[in-house]
C-alpha cells in the first residue's frame, strides 16, 4: 500500500505527458508504471484517482495561465503583461530600462508598477508554462519586439497562429526547444513581416527540419533564420562517400 | 478457488485418458476441452454473456438505453456528450451501431478535414467556433489514461474566400455577422491579395475575406480515433451490424385545435450481422440517426414520410448521398507554405498537403472541368500532376444544405444529427452537445439550434447560407 501511494505521490507533480505511455521510463519507474496500468485497468477507484490527478494537473497550467484584468484594468496592459511573465518566472525588459527577472524562489519587486506608459520591449518566457490562454497577456504588449519561446512546454501551433497580432512590432522570435511547435505552426509566421531574426533550432515535432527551414526562408525573405542545417537531411552522393 | 478446483480436475486425467484409450476411441484433446470449459465458466459468472446454446459474443446487448445509429464522426461525437452529460456515472447505456468497422465508404475519412468560420448564418459560425475549442483542448477532453495524446496535425492557416462583384456586398455582410459572433476574419482588396499572395491570379476578384484565426484543417481519421478511444474507455458499446427494421408503437392523439396525430415510438432496432441473415433485436428507449448519407433510409424504415405529400407524415427526411471527387497533385513551382485554403469564385478549392508541394482540390458542387478554373486562379498551376484522387459522399440536404438536429414531431424518439453537407466534420463536437442536451434536457443549452429542427420541412422555412459567387 505505501509502495503504491509512494507511486502516486511521484506521478502527482510531475507533467502531464509524463501520464503518457510514450515517455520512455526507467527501471523501477517502468514497473511503477506497469502496475499503475494494471491497477487502472480492473480497478474503477484507481482509474478514477489518476483521472483526478490528471485533472489537477490541467488545472494548474490553467491556473497558471489565468488573466490579471484588475492589474489589466488599472494600471494597464504593459504592466499587466510584465506581471504575468515575472509571475511565470520570465524576465522583462521596458524600453530604456534593464531586464527584470523573479529570483530562484519566484519573488520580484513590484518596482516597475511606476512603468505604466513605459512599453514592453522584450520578452524573455523560456521554460514558462504559457499556453493558448496565458498568450492573451503578451498579445497586449503592442510595442514588443523581441520574444522568446525556448522551450516552452505548451506553446503549440495554435498558440503560433496567435502571433499574428504582434505583426506591427515584432522583430526577433525564438521557438527553439519547442516541444509541441511543428512546421504546421511555423507556416503562420507568414504574418509577421517585421521579424529579422527567427530561431527555430531542435523542434523534435517538425518531421523535415531542413526543408522546413528551407520553406521558411521562402516565406519570410528579409529575416534570418536559424535552425536546423539545411544539408543535414541529405545523403553522401555516391562520389562523395568514402 | 475455482482455478485449485479446475487444476484438480485437470490432475484427474490421467485416470480419464486411461478410459479412454482402453476404450478404443480418439485421444481426447484434453487441453483444448480444458479451455472450453474455462471460456464456459467465465461466461456463466457475472459479466459474461451466456448463452448455453451457442455464442453471441458477436452481437449487440439486447437492451441498450439510447441506440445510435452510425459510427462515424457525429455518431462518436452524440455518444461521447450523452456519457459525459449523464447525471450519474454509468447511467445511460449506448449502443453505437455501424455496418462497416473499415470506415471505406463514411463520409468523415474521405474528407478534406477543413474548419472555418466564415459561414453567414449565426448559428454555424457558433457552431464551428465551440468546435475549434474542443479540438484545441482536445487532450483534456478526449484524454484516456495511459494511451498517448492525440496530435490532431492542425494546420492554423485559415480560409481564403474570393469573391465577385455580384458576391462582393454579400461578403462584405457575412464577415460583419461573423465578427460579431467573434470569428477573426479580415477583408482583403485584390492588391492587398497581389502583395500577401503573389502566385495569386485577381481577374474577377472583387473581395476577398481571410481567416487569421482558428481556422484551417486538420486529419479528420484521428479525431475519430480519438473519439472512439475515449468513448469506449466510457462504456459506449459497439455493434458490427446494419439496422434492418424498426419496431413501434403508435398512440392516436388529438391537438389542442381538435386534430388528430398518430404520434409513433420506436422499441426494438432490429440489427443484422454482416454477411448473414442473424438479427438481434435491441429494446431501446431512444434512437439517434447519425447516418450520414444514408440517413434517408433510416428515416423510412421509421415510417417518415410515409403520408400524403403535404402533410407532416408525408414529408420525407431529405438527406441523400452525394458524390464529390478529392484530387491531390503535384505542382513543383506552386504556392508556398503559407498558403491558405482557398476556395475560388467558380467553386474550386484546394489547400496544400505536407512539405512536398502537393495540393488537395476539388469542386464543390461537382464539376467535369476542375482544372482550367485552379489554373486561371492560379497560373502556376497550369503545370500539375495528378498523382491521386478519391470518392466520397456528402449527407447532401436537398432542402436547404444544412444539418437537421433534434427529434422527429411525429416519430418521438427519434433524433436526428445529420444532413451537413459538407460540414459535418468542423461542427460535429458541438452538434454532438447540442443533440446530448435535446436528449437529456429537452431543449438546447449552449447554442440554441432551434432553426435546425425537423419540421421546417414541412414548414417550408428554408435556412440556408448566402453564398458568395
Amino acid at each position: 500500500f505505501l509502495h503504491l501511494a509512494s507511486s502516486i505521490w511521484k506521478w502527482g507533480p510531475r507533467d502531464i505527458r509524463g501520464l503518457s505511455r510514450t515517455v520512455a521510463p526507467e527501471g523501477s519507474q517502468r514497473k511503477g508504471r506497469a502496475l499503475l496500468q494494471f491497477l487502472a485497468d480492473h480497478f474503477y477507484d484507481v482509474e478514477a484517482l489518476r483521472e483526478y490527478l490528471f485533472r489537477k494537473q490541467v488545472l494548474k497550467v490553467h491556473q497558471k495561465n489565468r488573466s490579471f484584468t484588475h492589474i489589466k484594468e488599472q494600471y494597464g496592459p504593459y504592466i499587466a503583461g510584465a506581471y504575468f511573465v515575472l509571475k511565470q518566472g520570465g524576465a522583462v525588459k521596458f524600453q530604456g530600462q534593464e531586464w527584470m527577472q523573479s529570483n530562484g524562489r519566484g519573488r520580484f519587486s513590484l518596482d516597475f508598477f511606476k512603468f505604466q506608459a513605459v512599453p514592453v520591449e522584450a520578452v524573455d518566457a523560456s521554460g514558462c508554462a504559457i499556453n493558448y490562454q496565458g498568450l492573451d497577456n503578451l498579445l497586449a504588449l503592442k510595442e514588443l519586439q523581441s520574444l522568446s519561446l525556448q522551450r516552452c512546454p505548451h506553446v503549440d501551433d495554435w498558440c503560433l497562429s496567435r502571433l499574428h497580432q504582434l505583426a506591427g512590432s515584432l522583430q526577433e522570435l525564438s521557438l527553439a526547444g519547442c516541444p509541441q511547435v511543428s512546421e504546421r505552426g511555423l507556416a503562420c509566421l507568414h504574418h509577421l513581416q517585421k521579424l529579422r531574426r527567427l530561431d527555430i533550432s531542435d523542434l523534435p515535432a517538425v518531421s523535415n527540419p531542413g526543408l522546413t527551414r528551407i520553406l521558411v526562408e521562402e516565406m519570410l525573405p528579409n529575416c534570418e533564420v536559424l535552425g536546423a542545417d539545411w544539408a543535414q537531411g541529405l545523403k553522401l552522393g555516391p562520389e562523395e562517400q568514402s | 478457488m475455482l482455478r485449485r478446483a479446475l487444476r484438480l480436475g485437470v490432475g484427474r486425467c490421467p485416470l480419464g485418458r486411461g478410459l479412454g484409450t482402453r476404450r478404443g476411441g480418439s485421444t481426447l484433446d484434453w487441453d483444448g476441452k480444458v479451455s472450453d470449459i474455462k471460456k464456459k465458466i467465465q461466461s456463466v459468472l457475472p459479466g459474461g454473456a451466456w448463452n448455453p446454446l451457442y455464442d453471441t459474443s458477436h452481437l449487440p446487448p439486447e437492451h441498450s438505453d439510447v441506440v445510435i445509429v452510425g459510427g462515424g464522426v457525429l455518431g462518436l461525437s452524440v455518444a461521447y456528450w450523452l456519457k459525459r452529460l449523464e447525471k450519474r456515472r454509468g447511467a445511460i447505456q449506448v449502443l453505437v451501431v455501424d455496418r462497416d468497422y473499415t470506415y471505406s465508404q463514411a463520409s468523415t475519412v474521405l474528407s478534406v478535414g477543413g474548419i472555418r468560420q466564415q459561414f453567414s448564418l449565426p448559428e454555424n459560425i457558433q457552431l464551428s467556433l465551440f468546435s475549434v475549442d474542443f479540438l484545441r483542448n482536445i487532450n483534456e477532453y478526449l484524454a484516456v489514461v495511459d494511451d498517448p495524446p492525440l496530435d490532431l496535425q492542425f494546420n492554423p492557416l485559415g480560409y481564403l474566400l474570393l469573391a465577385s462583384e455580384k458576391g462582393a456586398a454579400i461578403m462584405e455582410n457575412n464577415v460583419k455577422v461573423q465578427r460579431q459572433e467573434g470569428a477573426k476574419v479580415c477583408l482583403m482588396s485584390p492588391e492587398q491579395l497581389r502583395n500577401k499572395f503573389p502566385w495569386i491570379n485577381t481577374e474577377g476578384v472583387a473581395l476577398a475575406s481571410y481567416g487569421l484565426e482558428n481556422e484551417g484543417w486538420f486529419d479528420p481519421w484521428c479525431l475519430l480515433q480519438g473519439l472512439r478511444r475515449k468513448v469506449q474507455s466510457m462504456g459506449v458499446r459497439f455493434c458490427h451490424g446494419e439496422v434492418t427494421r424498426f419496431i413501434s408503437s403508435s398512440d392516436r392523439m388529438e391537438t389542442a385545435s381538435g386534430e388528430e396525430v398518430t404520434l409513433k415510438r420506436i422499441h426494438e432496432v432490429h440489427v443484422k450481422m454482416d454477411r448473414s441473415l442473424e438479427y438481434q433485436p435491441v429494446e431501446c428507449a431512444i434512437v439517434i440517426n447519425a447516418a450520414g448519407a444514408w440517413s434517408g433510409q433510416i428515416a423510412e424504415l421509421a415510417g417518415i414520410g410515409k403520408g400524403p405529400p403535404g402533410t407532416l407524415q408525408g414529408t420525407k427526411l431529405p438527406v441523400e448521398p452525394r458524390k464529390r471527387y478529392v484530387y491531390l497533385w503535384h505542382c513543383p513551382q506552386g504556392p508556398g507554405l503559407e498558403t491558405p485554403f482557398v476556395t475560388d469564385t467558380s467553386g474550386t478549392y484546394f489547400r496544400r498537403e505536407g512539405l512536398g508541394n502537393n495540393y488537395l482540390g476539388g469542386c464543390s458542387p461537382t464539376e467535369d472541368k476542375v482544372w482550367p478554373h485552379l489554373a486561371q486562379r492560379v497560373p502556376a498551376f497550369e503545370s500539375l500532376k495528378v498523382r491521386s484522387a478519391w470518392a466520397g459522399y456528402y449527407d447532401y440536404n436537398t432542402f436547404d444544405q444544412n444539418g437537421v438536429v433534434g427529434p422527429h414531431p411525429l416519430v418521438v424518439n427519434m433524433y436526428f444529427a445529420t444532413g451537413f453537407s459538407g460540414h459535418g466534420l468542423q461542427q460535429a463536437p458541438a452538434v454532438g452537445r447540442a443533440v446530448a442536451e435535446m436528449v437529456l434536457e429537452g431543449h438546447f443549452q449552449t447554442i440554441n439550434l432551434n432553426p435546425f429542427l425537423f419540421s421546417r420541412f414541412y414548414l417550408g422555412e428554408k435556412v440556408e447560407e448566402r453564398n458568395i459567387i
